[in-house]
């Protein structure tokens, strides 16, 4: 490994599950040789309908509109909420937040389905409307977290209310926002996968087909690719996070992971 | 105008109205509006004769007619639709939960009888379903009654108490069988036995997953907690496996078990049904047990340790007499959030043949049946909550025991 | 430069403020004390527009506060708070710098201007310039605070129990500097302290607050030699009138010009308090004198404590 401190030595959760994630994208019609000596009752071991690139290409356009909508709602309820007109609807937010925690993210998209039809659109709601409520939580934590004091001298030098919301308090709210948003995208490229059952193209497909077929090796290929992106775009926010917290934010950072 | 500018505080003197003029809560009015637009926008029902057409909408407007459950209705309806300029006061909350509690009763007695009046025959193939104004209307009164709960500042087991009571009318309601005709009851009915099978698995998949995954988290916690190493080694791994989505570990669990099946067969263990589901939801419960674990016996203070270890207790009696009681709290949070994480997680499990209340919700996806797809989510909703409320119970009532005990 | 004219306030019917009036002149130093709940955190807020007033109102340099926007008003007044307040997120020098930052100074200026500050509160630039908040110790973080109300050179500061939370060898030192800089630049400042001896060591003029109301002002010296009520007598001390009565007065306006004599002499820009406790505790009547450059300038007699001032 390199040496400590270098870009590949930090982040080498990110290295290597990038790489891995590559290389199976690429790489995996090579790998039949070995998918045909532990499955040698299928014809067909390597998933041929889409190439692999083409499912994960479609699988992050879903996650990225739905989590660029679900990011601005989020943020925009959090937002409304703690400003001074918005504080009465807090605790309804809160509580829509608690209400939704028992609701699990493919029951938002099986309940989508009958009442919009199959495809991309039913999946495409279900993942907004569930995203939006991590993101919701991170922003009303990370804002109603920003020091008293601090806000108050902001307002008595003379910052504008505006000013004050962009140079204070979204700085030091960032941290805690971004861990929703983090949450929020994991849990979408997961609930994405099970999208497939409703007819929308994600890496969930192999996965799908290889159930109802009793295809172990694609239902393998599938969950292999699904699983490296997701812990390629959890590595992704781990290094936005270590970037974005202040020196102080670090120190209590690491003891909360530990 | 801000919100702070409309909201007048209680007057002292006497309140000569319980009514005001100026607005007391923009909350109320915000449900309110949302309540009302659903209504005048949306069906409260749907009539479909028979499942291969698709339905068309009844309004609450066409159902002004049908005299008794009306009035079930706009009763309960009343106190609600004052309450954004009702003064704040203990009577007018209590006045507002018991008023949304009779309301979603009412609401299930107007539907339960506009169904019995169209598809109620003996052999109807007609089917009546609760439209999209029924969902809100119910959804806002809920949240009317959570609202007037808040400002009523009780303890936690108390509210739980006063949220069990709210729903007994509607409950009862429920088990008399008026709302039978409903389209979502006759799929219960006609699935009853797929629905006490799914019930009875769902809730096996959760205990048998959250048993050994409390029993296993507490001791990788307990040793976690004293060896930094393991530390450092266990949660990176814990955290990778967090991150995988529930149906790429289910799917990737497949291929070993079906191996381990094959080398043992007479274990019963293979590739999809039971075993990878129940593999998997451990997997997925052991980090946040582990997390409480060790966040637990972090927040046991030092010198209570130290008083412990001073008096000469051995180490697995200050573990079990010391710190595991005053761990139990935060442990028993995270107890909560497993098993409320494992009831949902479940539901993607019928994907690989483990059952539960999946097993309807994807039918019903399949089929783009809305009603057996509720039959599916609905209860796991309510298992999910009950169970959440249940532990934060019991987690309130302990730590004033150990409050009182301090 | 500040005239306060009948201001009222209330808080949900509870009255904060009671028809106050009051006249704050240019270059003073006024500490504005009482008890908590007395008004006088109110009174300081409604100087920069944190809060409004109910009725009356405040002129800065004969123009009326209401007349300007919040913001501009605000950029004009340095402010610094007990709690400080820094921005975690931003380094010592973006703190300092934030106001001179709205108001669009160029870069070189901003520099310059926290180095200087940084100087003028004994805080080495190169060092602390790129520390963080978090990184700086309570005594230093309230420099900070003090600095950055200053950055913008404003006319008038007001401060709000800067000192409260310190320990009491940062406070005094902290007190002294203020005093200092307060000399050296002749703003305008309102302080506001519950603490009797912060208002008699840095205080030109003491306004004392009871329940919303100006119950006495005037010079520190008034307030201990003739204070307007009970109230008054309770809130200063009485056992230790005479004693902080001493503490008004330098040495330097004692002392007599004679030869020195042996022992460990006291300074003259000291307070006859600390003349008092030297003689005490070394039990003599008499030591030498020194001045702040340490040439020797007379001695002080016991007896001279008793004098009438000259």
């Amino acid at each position: 490994m390199k040496r400590p401190g270098s870009f590949v030595h930090r982040y080498r959760g990110l290295v290597i599950s990038s790489l891995l994630l590559a290389g199976l994208i690429f790489g995996m019609p090579l790998a039949g040789p070995l998918f045909n000596t532990v499955f040698p009752e299928l014809e067909r071991p390597i998933y041929l309908q889409d190439s692999f690139l083409t499912l994960v290409l479609a699988h992050l356009r879903i996650v990225a509109i739905s989590g660029g909508i679900a990011v601005l709602g989020g943020v925009g309820a959090g937002l409304l909420v703690t400003r001074p007109a918005g504080k009465a609807f807090r605790s309804l937010l809160e509580t829509v937040l608690a209400i939704s925690q028992s609701f699990p993210p493919v029951a938002v998209l099986a309940v989508a389905v009958p009442l919009v039809g199959f495809g991309e659109t039913p999946a495409l709601i279900a993942l907004v409307m569930y995203g939006i409520l991590p993101v919701a939580q991170g922003a009303l934590t990370g804002l109603s977290s920003v020091p008293q004091p601090v806000l108050e001298v902001a307002r008595g030098i003379g910052m504008s209310r505006r000013q004050i919301l962009w140079r204070v308090e979204l700085p030091l709210a960032a941290p805690v926002i971004l861990a929703g948003v983090r949450t929020s995208i994991v849990i979408n490229i997961g609930t994405a996968a099970v999208a497939s059952t409703v007819g929308a193209k994600t890496l969930g497909l192999p996965i799908i087909v290889g159930l109802s077929g009793f295809n172990t090796a694609y239902v393998i290929q599938g969950a292999l690719l699904v699983g490296l992106l997701a812990i390629v775009a959890d590595q992704l926010f781990e290094l936005l996070a270590r970037r974005w917290t202040p020196r102080s934010g670090a120190a209590l950072q690491e003891q909360a992971q530990a | 105008m801000t919100a702070e500018r409309l909201v007048t505080p209680p007057q002292r003197s006497g309140a000569l109205a319980p009514l005001s003029i100026r607005l007391q809560n923009p909350v109320h009015l915000l449900l309110l509006a949302v309540a009302v637009l659903a209504a005048a926008g949306l069906p409260l029902l749907t009539f479909a004769p028979n499942r291969l057409l698709s339905g068309h909408g009844i309004s609450l407007y066409e159902l002004f007619g049908h005299a008794s459950s009306y009035w079930l209705l706009a009763i309960p309806a009343l106190p609600l639709l004052t309450a954004p300029w009702l003064r704040p006061s203990r009577v007018s909350r209590l006045l507002l939960i018991v008023a949304a509690a009779l309301l979603s009763c009412g609401l299930l007695a107007l539907a339960g009888q506009e169904a019995a009046v169209r598809s109620g025959a003996e052999g109807s193939l007609a089917r009546v379903s609760f439209g999209g104004a029924f969902w809100l209307l119910a959804l806002v009164a809920w949240l009317q009654l959570a609202e007037a709960l808040r400002g009523l500042q009780l303890s936690v087991p108390i509210q739980v108490a006063v949220v069990a009571l709210a729903s007994l009318p509607a409950l009862g309601l429920l088990l008399s069988g008026q709302p039978d005709s409903l389209s979502l009851l006759k799929e219960y009915h006609n699935h009853l036995d797929s629905f006490d099978q799914a019930l009875l698995r769902h809730l096996q998949l959760v205990l048998f997953s959250v048993l050994p995954a409390v029993v296993i988290g507490t001791s990788c916690g307990a040793l976690a907690f004293r060896g930094q190493r393991l530390r450092k080694l266990l949660f990176p791994l814990l955290n990778v496996i967090q991150t995988i989505p529930s149906i790429a570990l289910f799917g990737l669990l497949i291929g070993p078990l079906t191996l381990l099946g094959l080398l043992l067969p007479r274990s019963g263990i293979s590739g999809i049904g039971m075993a990878p589901a129940l593999l998997a939801l451990i997997l997925y419960s052991l980090l946040p047990m582990t997390r409480s674990a060790v966040a637990g016996l972090e927040q046991v203070p030092a010198a209570v340790r130290e008083a412990a270890r001073g008096i000469g207790m051995s180490a697995s009696q200050i573990f079990f007499q010391v710190e595991l009681p005053l761990a139990l709290p935060v442990f028993l949070n995270g107890v909560r959030v497993t098993t409320v994480q494992a009831v949902g997680l479940v539901e993607v499990a019928a994907l690989i043949g483990a059952g539960g209340f999946g097993t309807l919700m994807f039918q019903g996806m399949a089929s783009s049946a809305l009603d057996l797809v509720l039959l599916g989510v609905i209860p796991v909703v309510l298992l999910a909550i009950c169970v959440d409320a249940a532990f934060k119970v019991a987690i309130a009532l302990l730590t004033r025991k150990i409050q009182e005990n301090q | 430069m500040i005239e306060i004219e009948n201001i009222s306030k209330s808080f949900d019917d509870r009255p904060a403020l009671s028809d106050v009036s009051l006249s704050i002149k240019a270059g003073e130093l006024a500490v504005l004390i009482g008890s908590s709940g007395s008004g006088k955190s109110t009174l300081l807020k409604l100087f920069n527009r944190l809060l409004e007033p109910d009725s009356g109102n405040i002129r800065l340099l004969g123009n009326d506060i209401a007349g300007y926007s919040p913001e501009q008003l605000r950029r004009r007044i340095g402010y610094a708070i007990q709690s400080v307040g820094l921005f975690p997120h931003w380094t010592v020098e973006q703190n300092i710098g934030a106001v001179p930052t709205l108001l669009n100074w160029p870069k070189a200026r901003i520099r310059q201007r926290v180095d200087e500050l940084l100087t003028l509160l004994h805080l080495a630039p190169d060092t602390f310039r790129g520390r963080y908040p978090h990184q700086l110790s309570g005594g230093q973080q309230q420099r900070v605070g003090v600095a950055r109300a200053l950055a913008a050179d404003p006319e008038v500061l007001l401060m709000d129990e800067p000192f409260g939370a310190l320990d009491p060898v940062t406070r005094s030192s902290l007190q002294q500097e203020l005093a200092s800089i307060h000399a050296s630049s002749g703003k305008t400042i309102v302080l506001v302290t519950h603490d009797i001896d912060e208002a008699l060591a840095l205080g030109e003029r003491i306004i004392l607050l009871d329940h919303g109301r100006i119950v006495q002002q005037g010079q520190p010296r008034d307030f201990l030699l003739a204070p307007a009520s009970e109230l008054v007598r309770d809130f200063v001390g009485q056992s230790d009138v005479g004693v902080r009565l001493l503490g008004l007065d330098k040495i330097a306006t004692r002392v007599r010009a004679e030869a020195p004599i042996p022992g460990e002499p006291l300074r003259s820009d000291d307070t006859l308090r600390e003349a008092l406790s030297a003689f005490i505790t070394r039990k003599v009547y008499s030591l030498p004198v020194v001045d702040q450059h340490g040439q020797p300038a007379g001695v002080l007699h016991f007896a001279d404590l008793l004098a009438e001032r000259t």
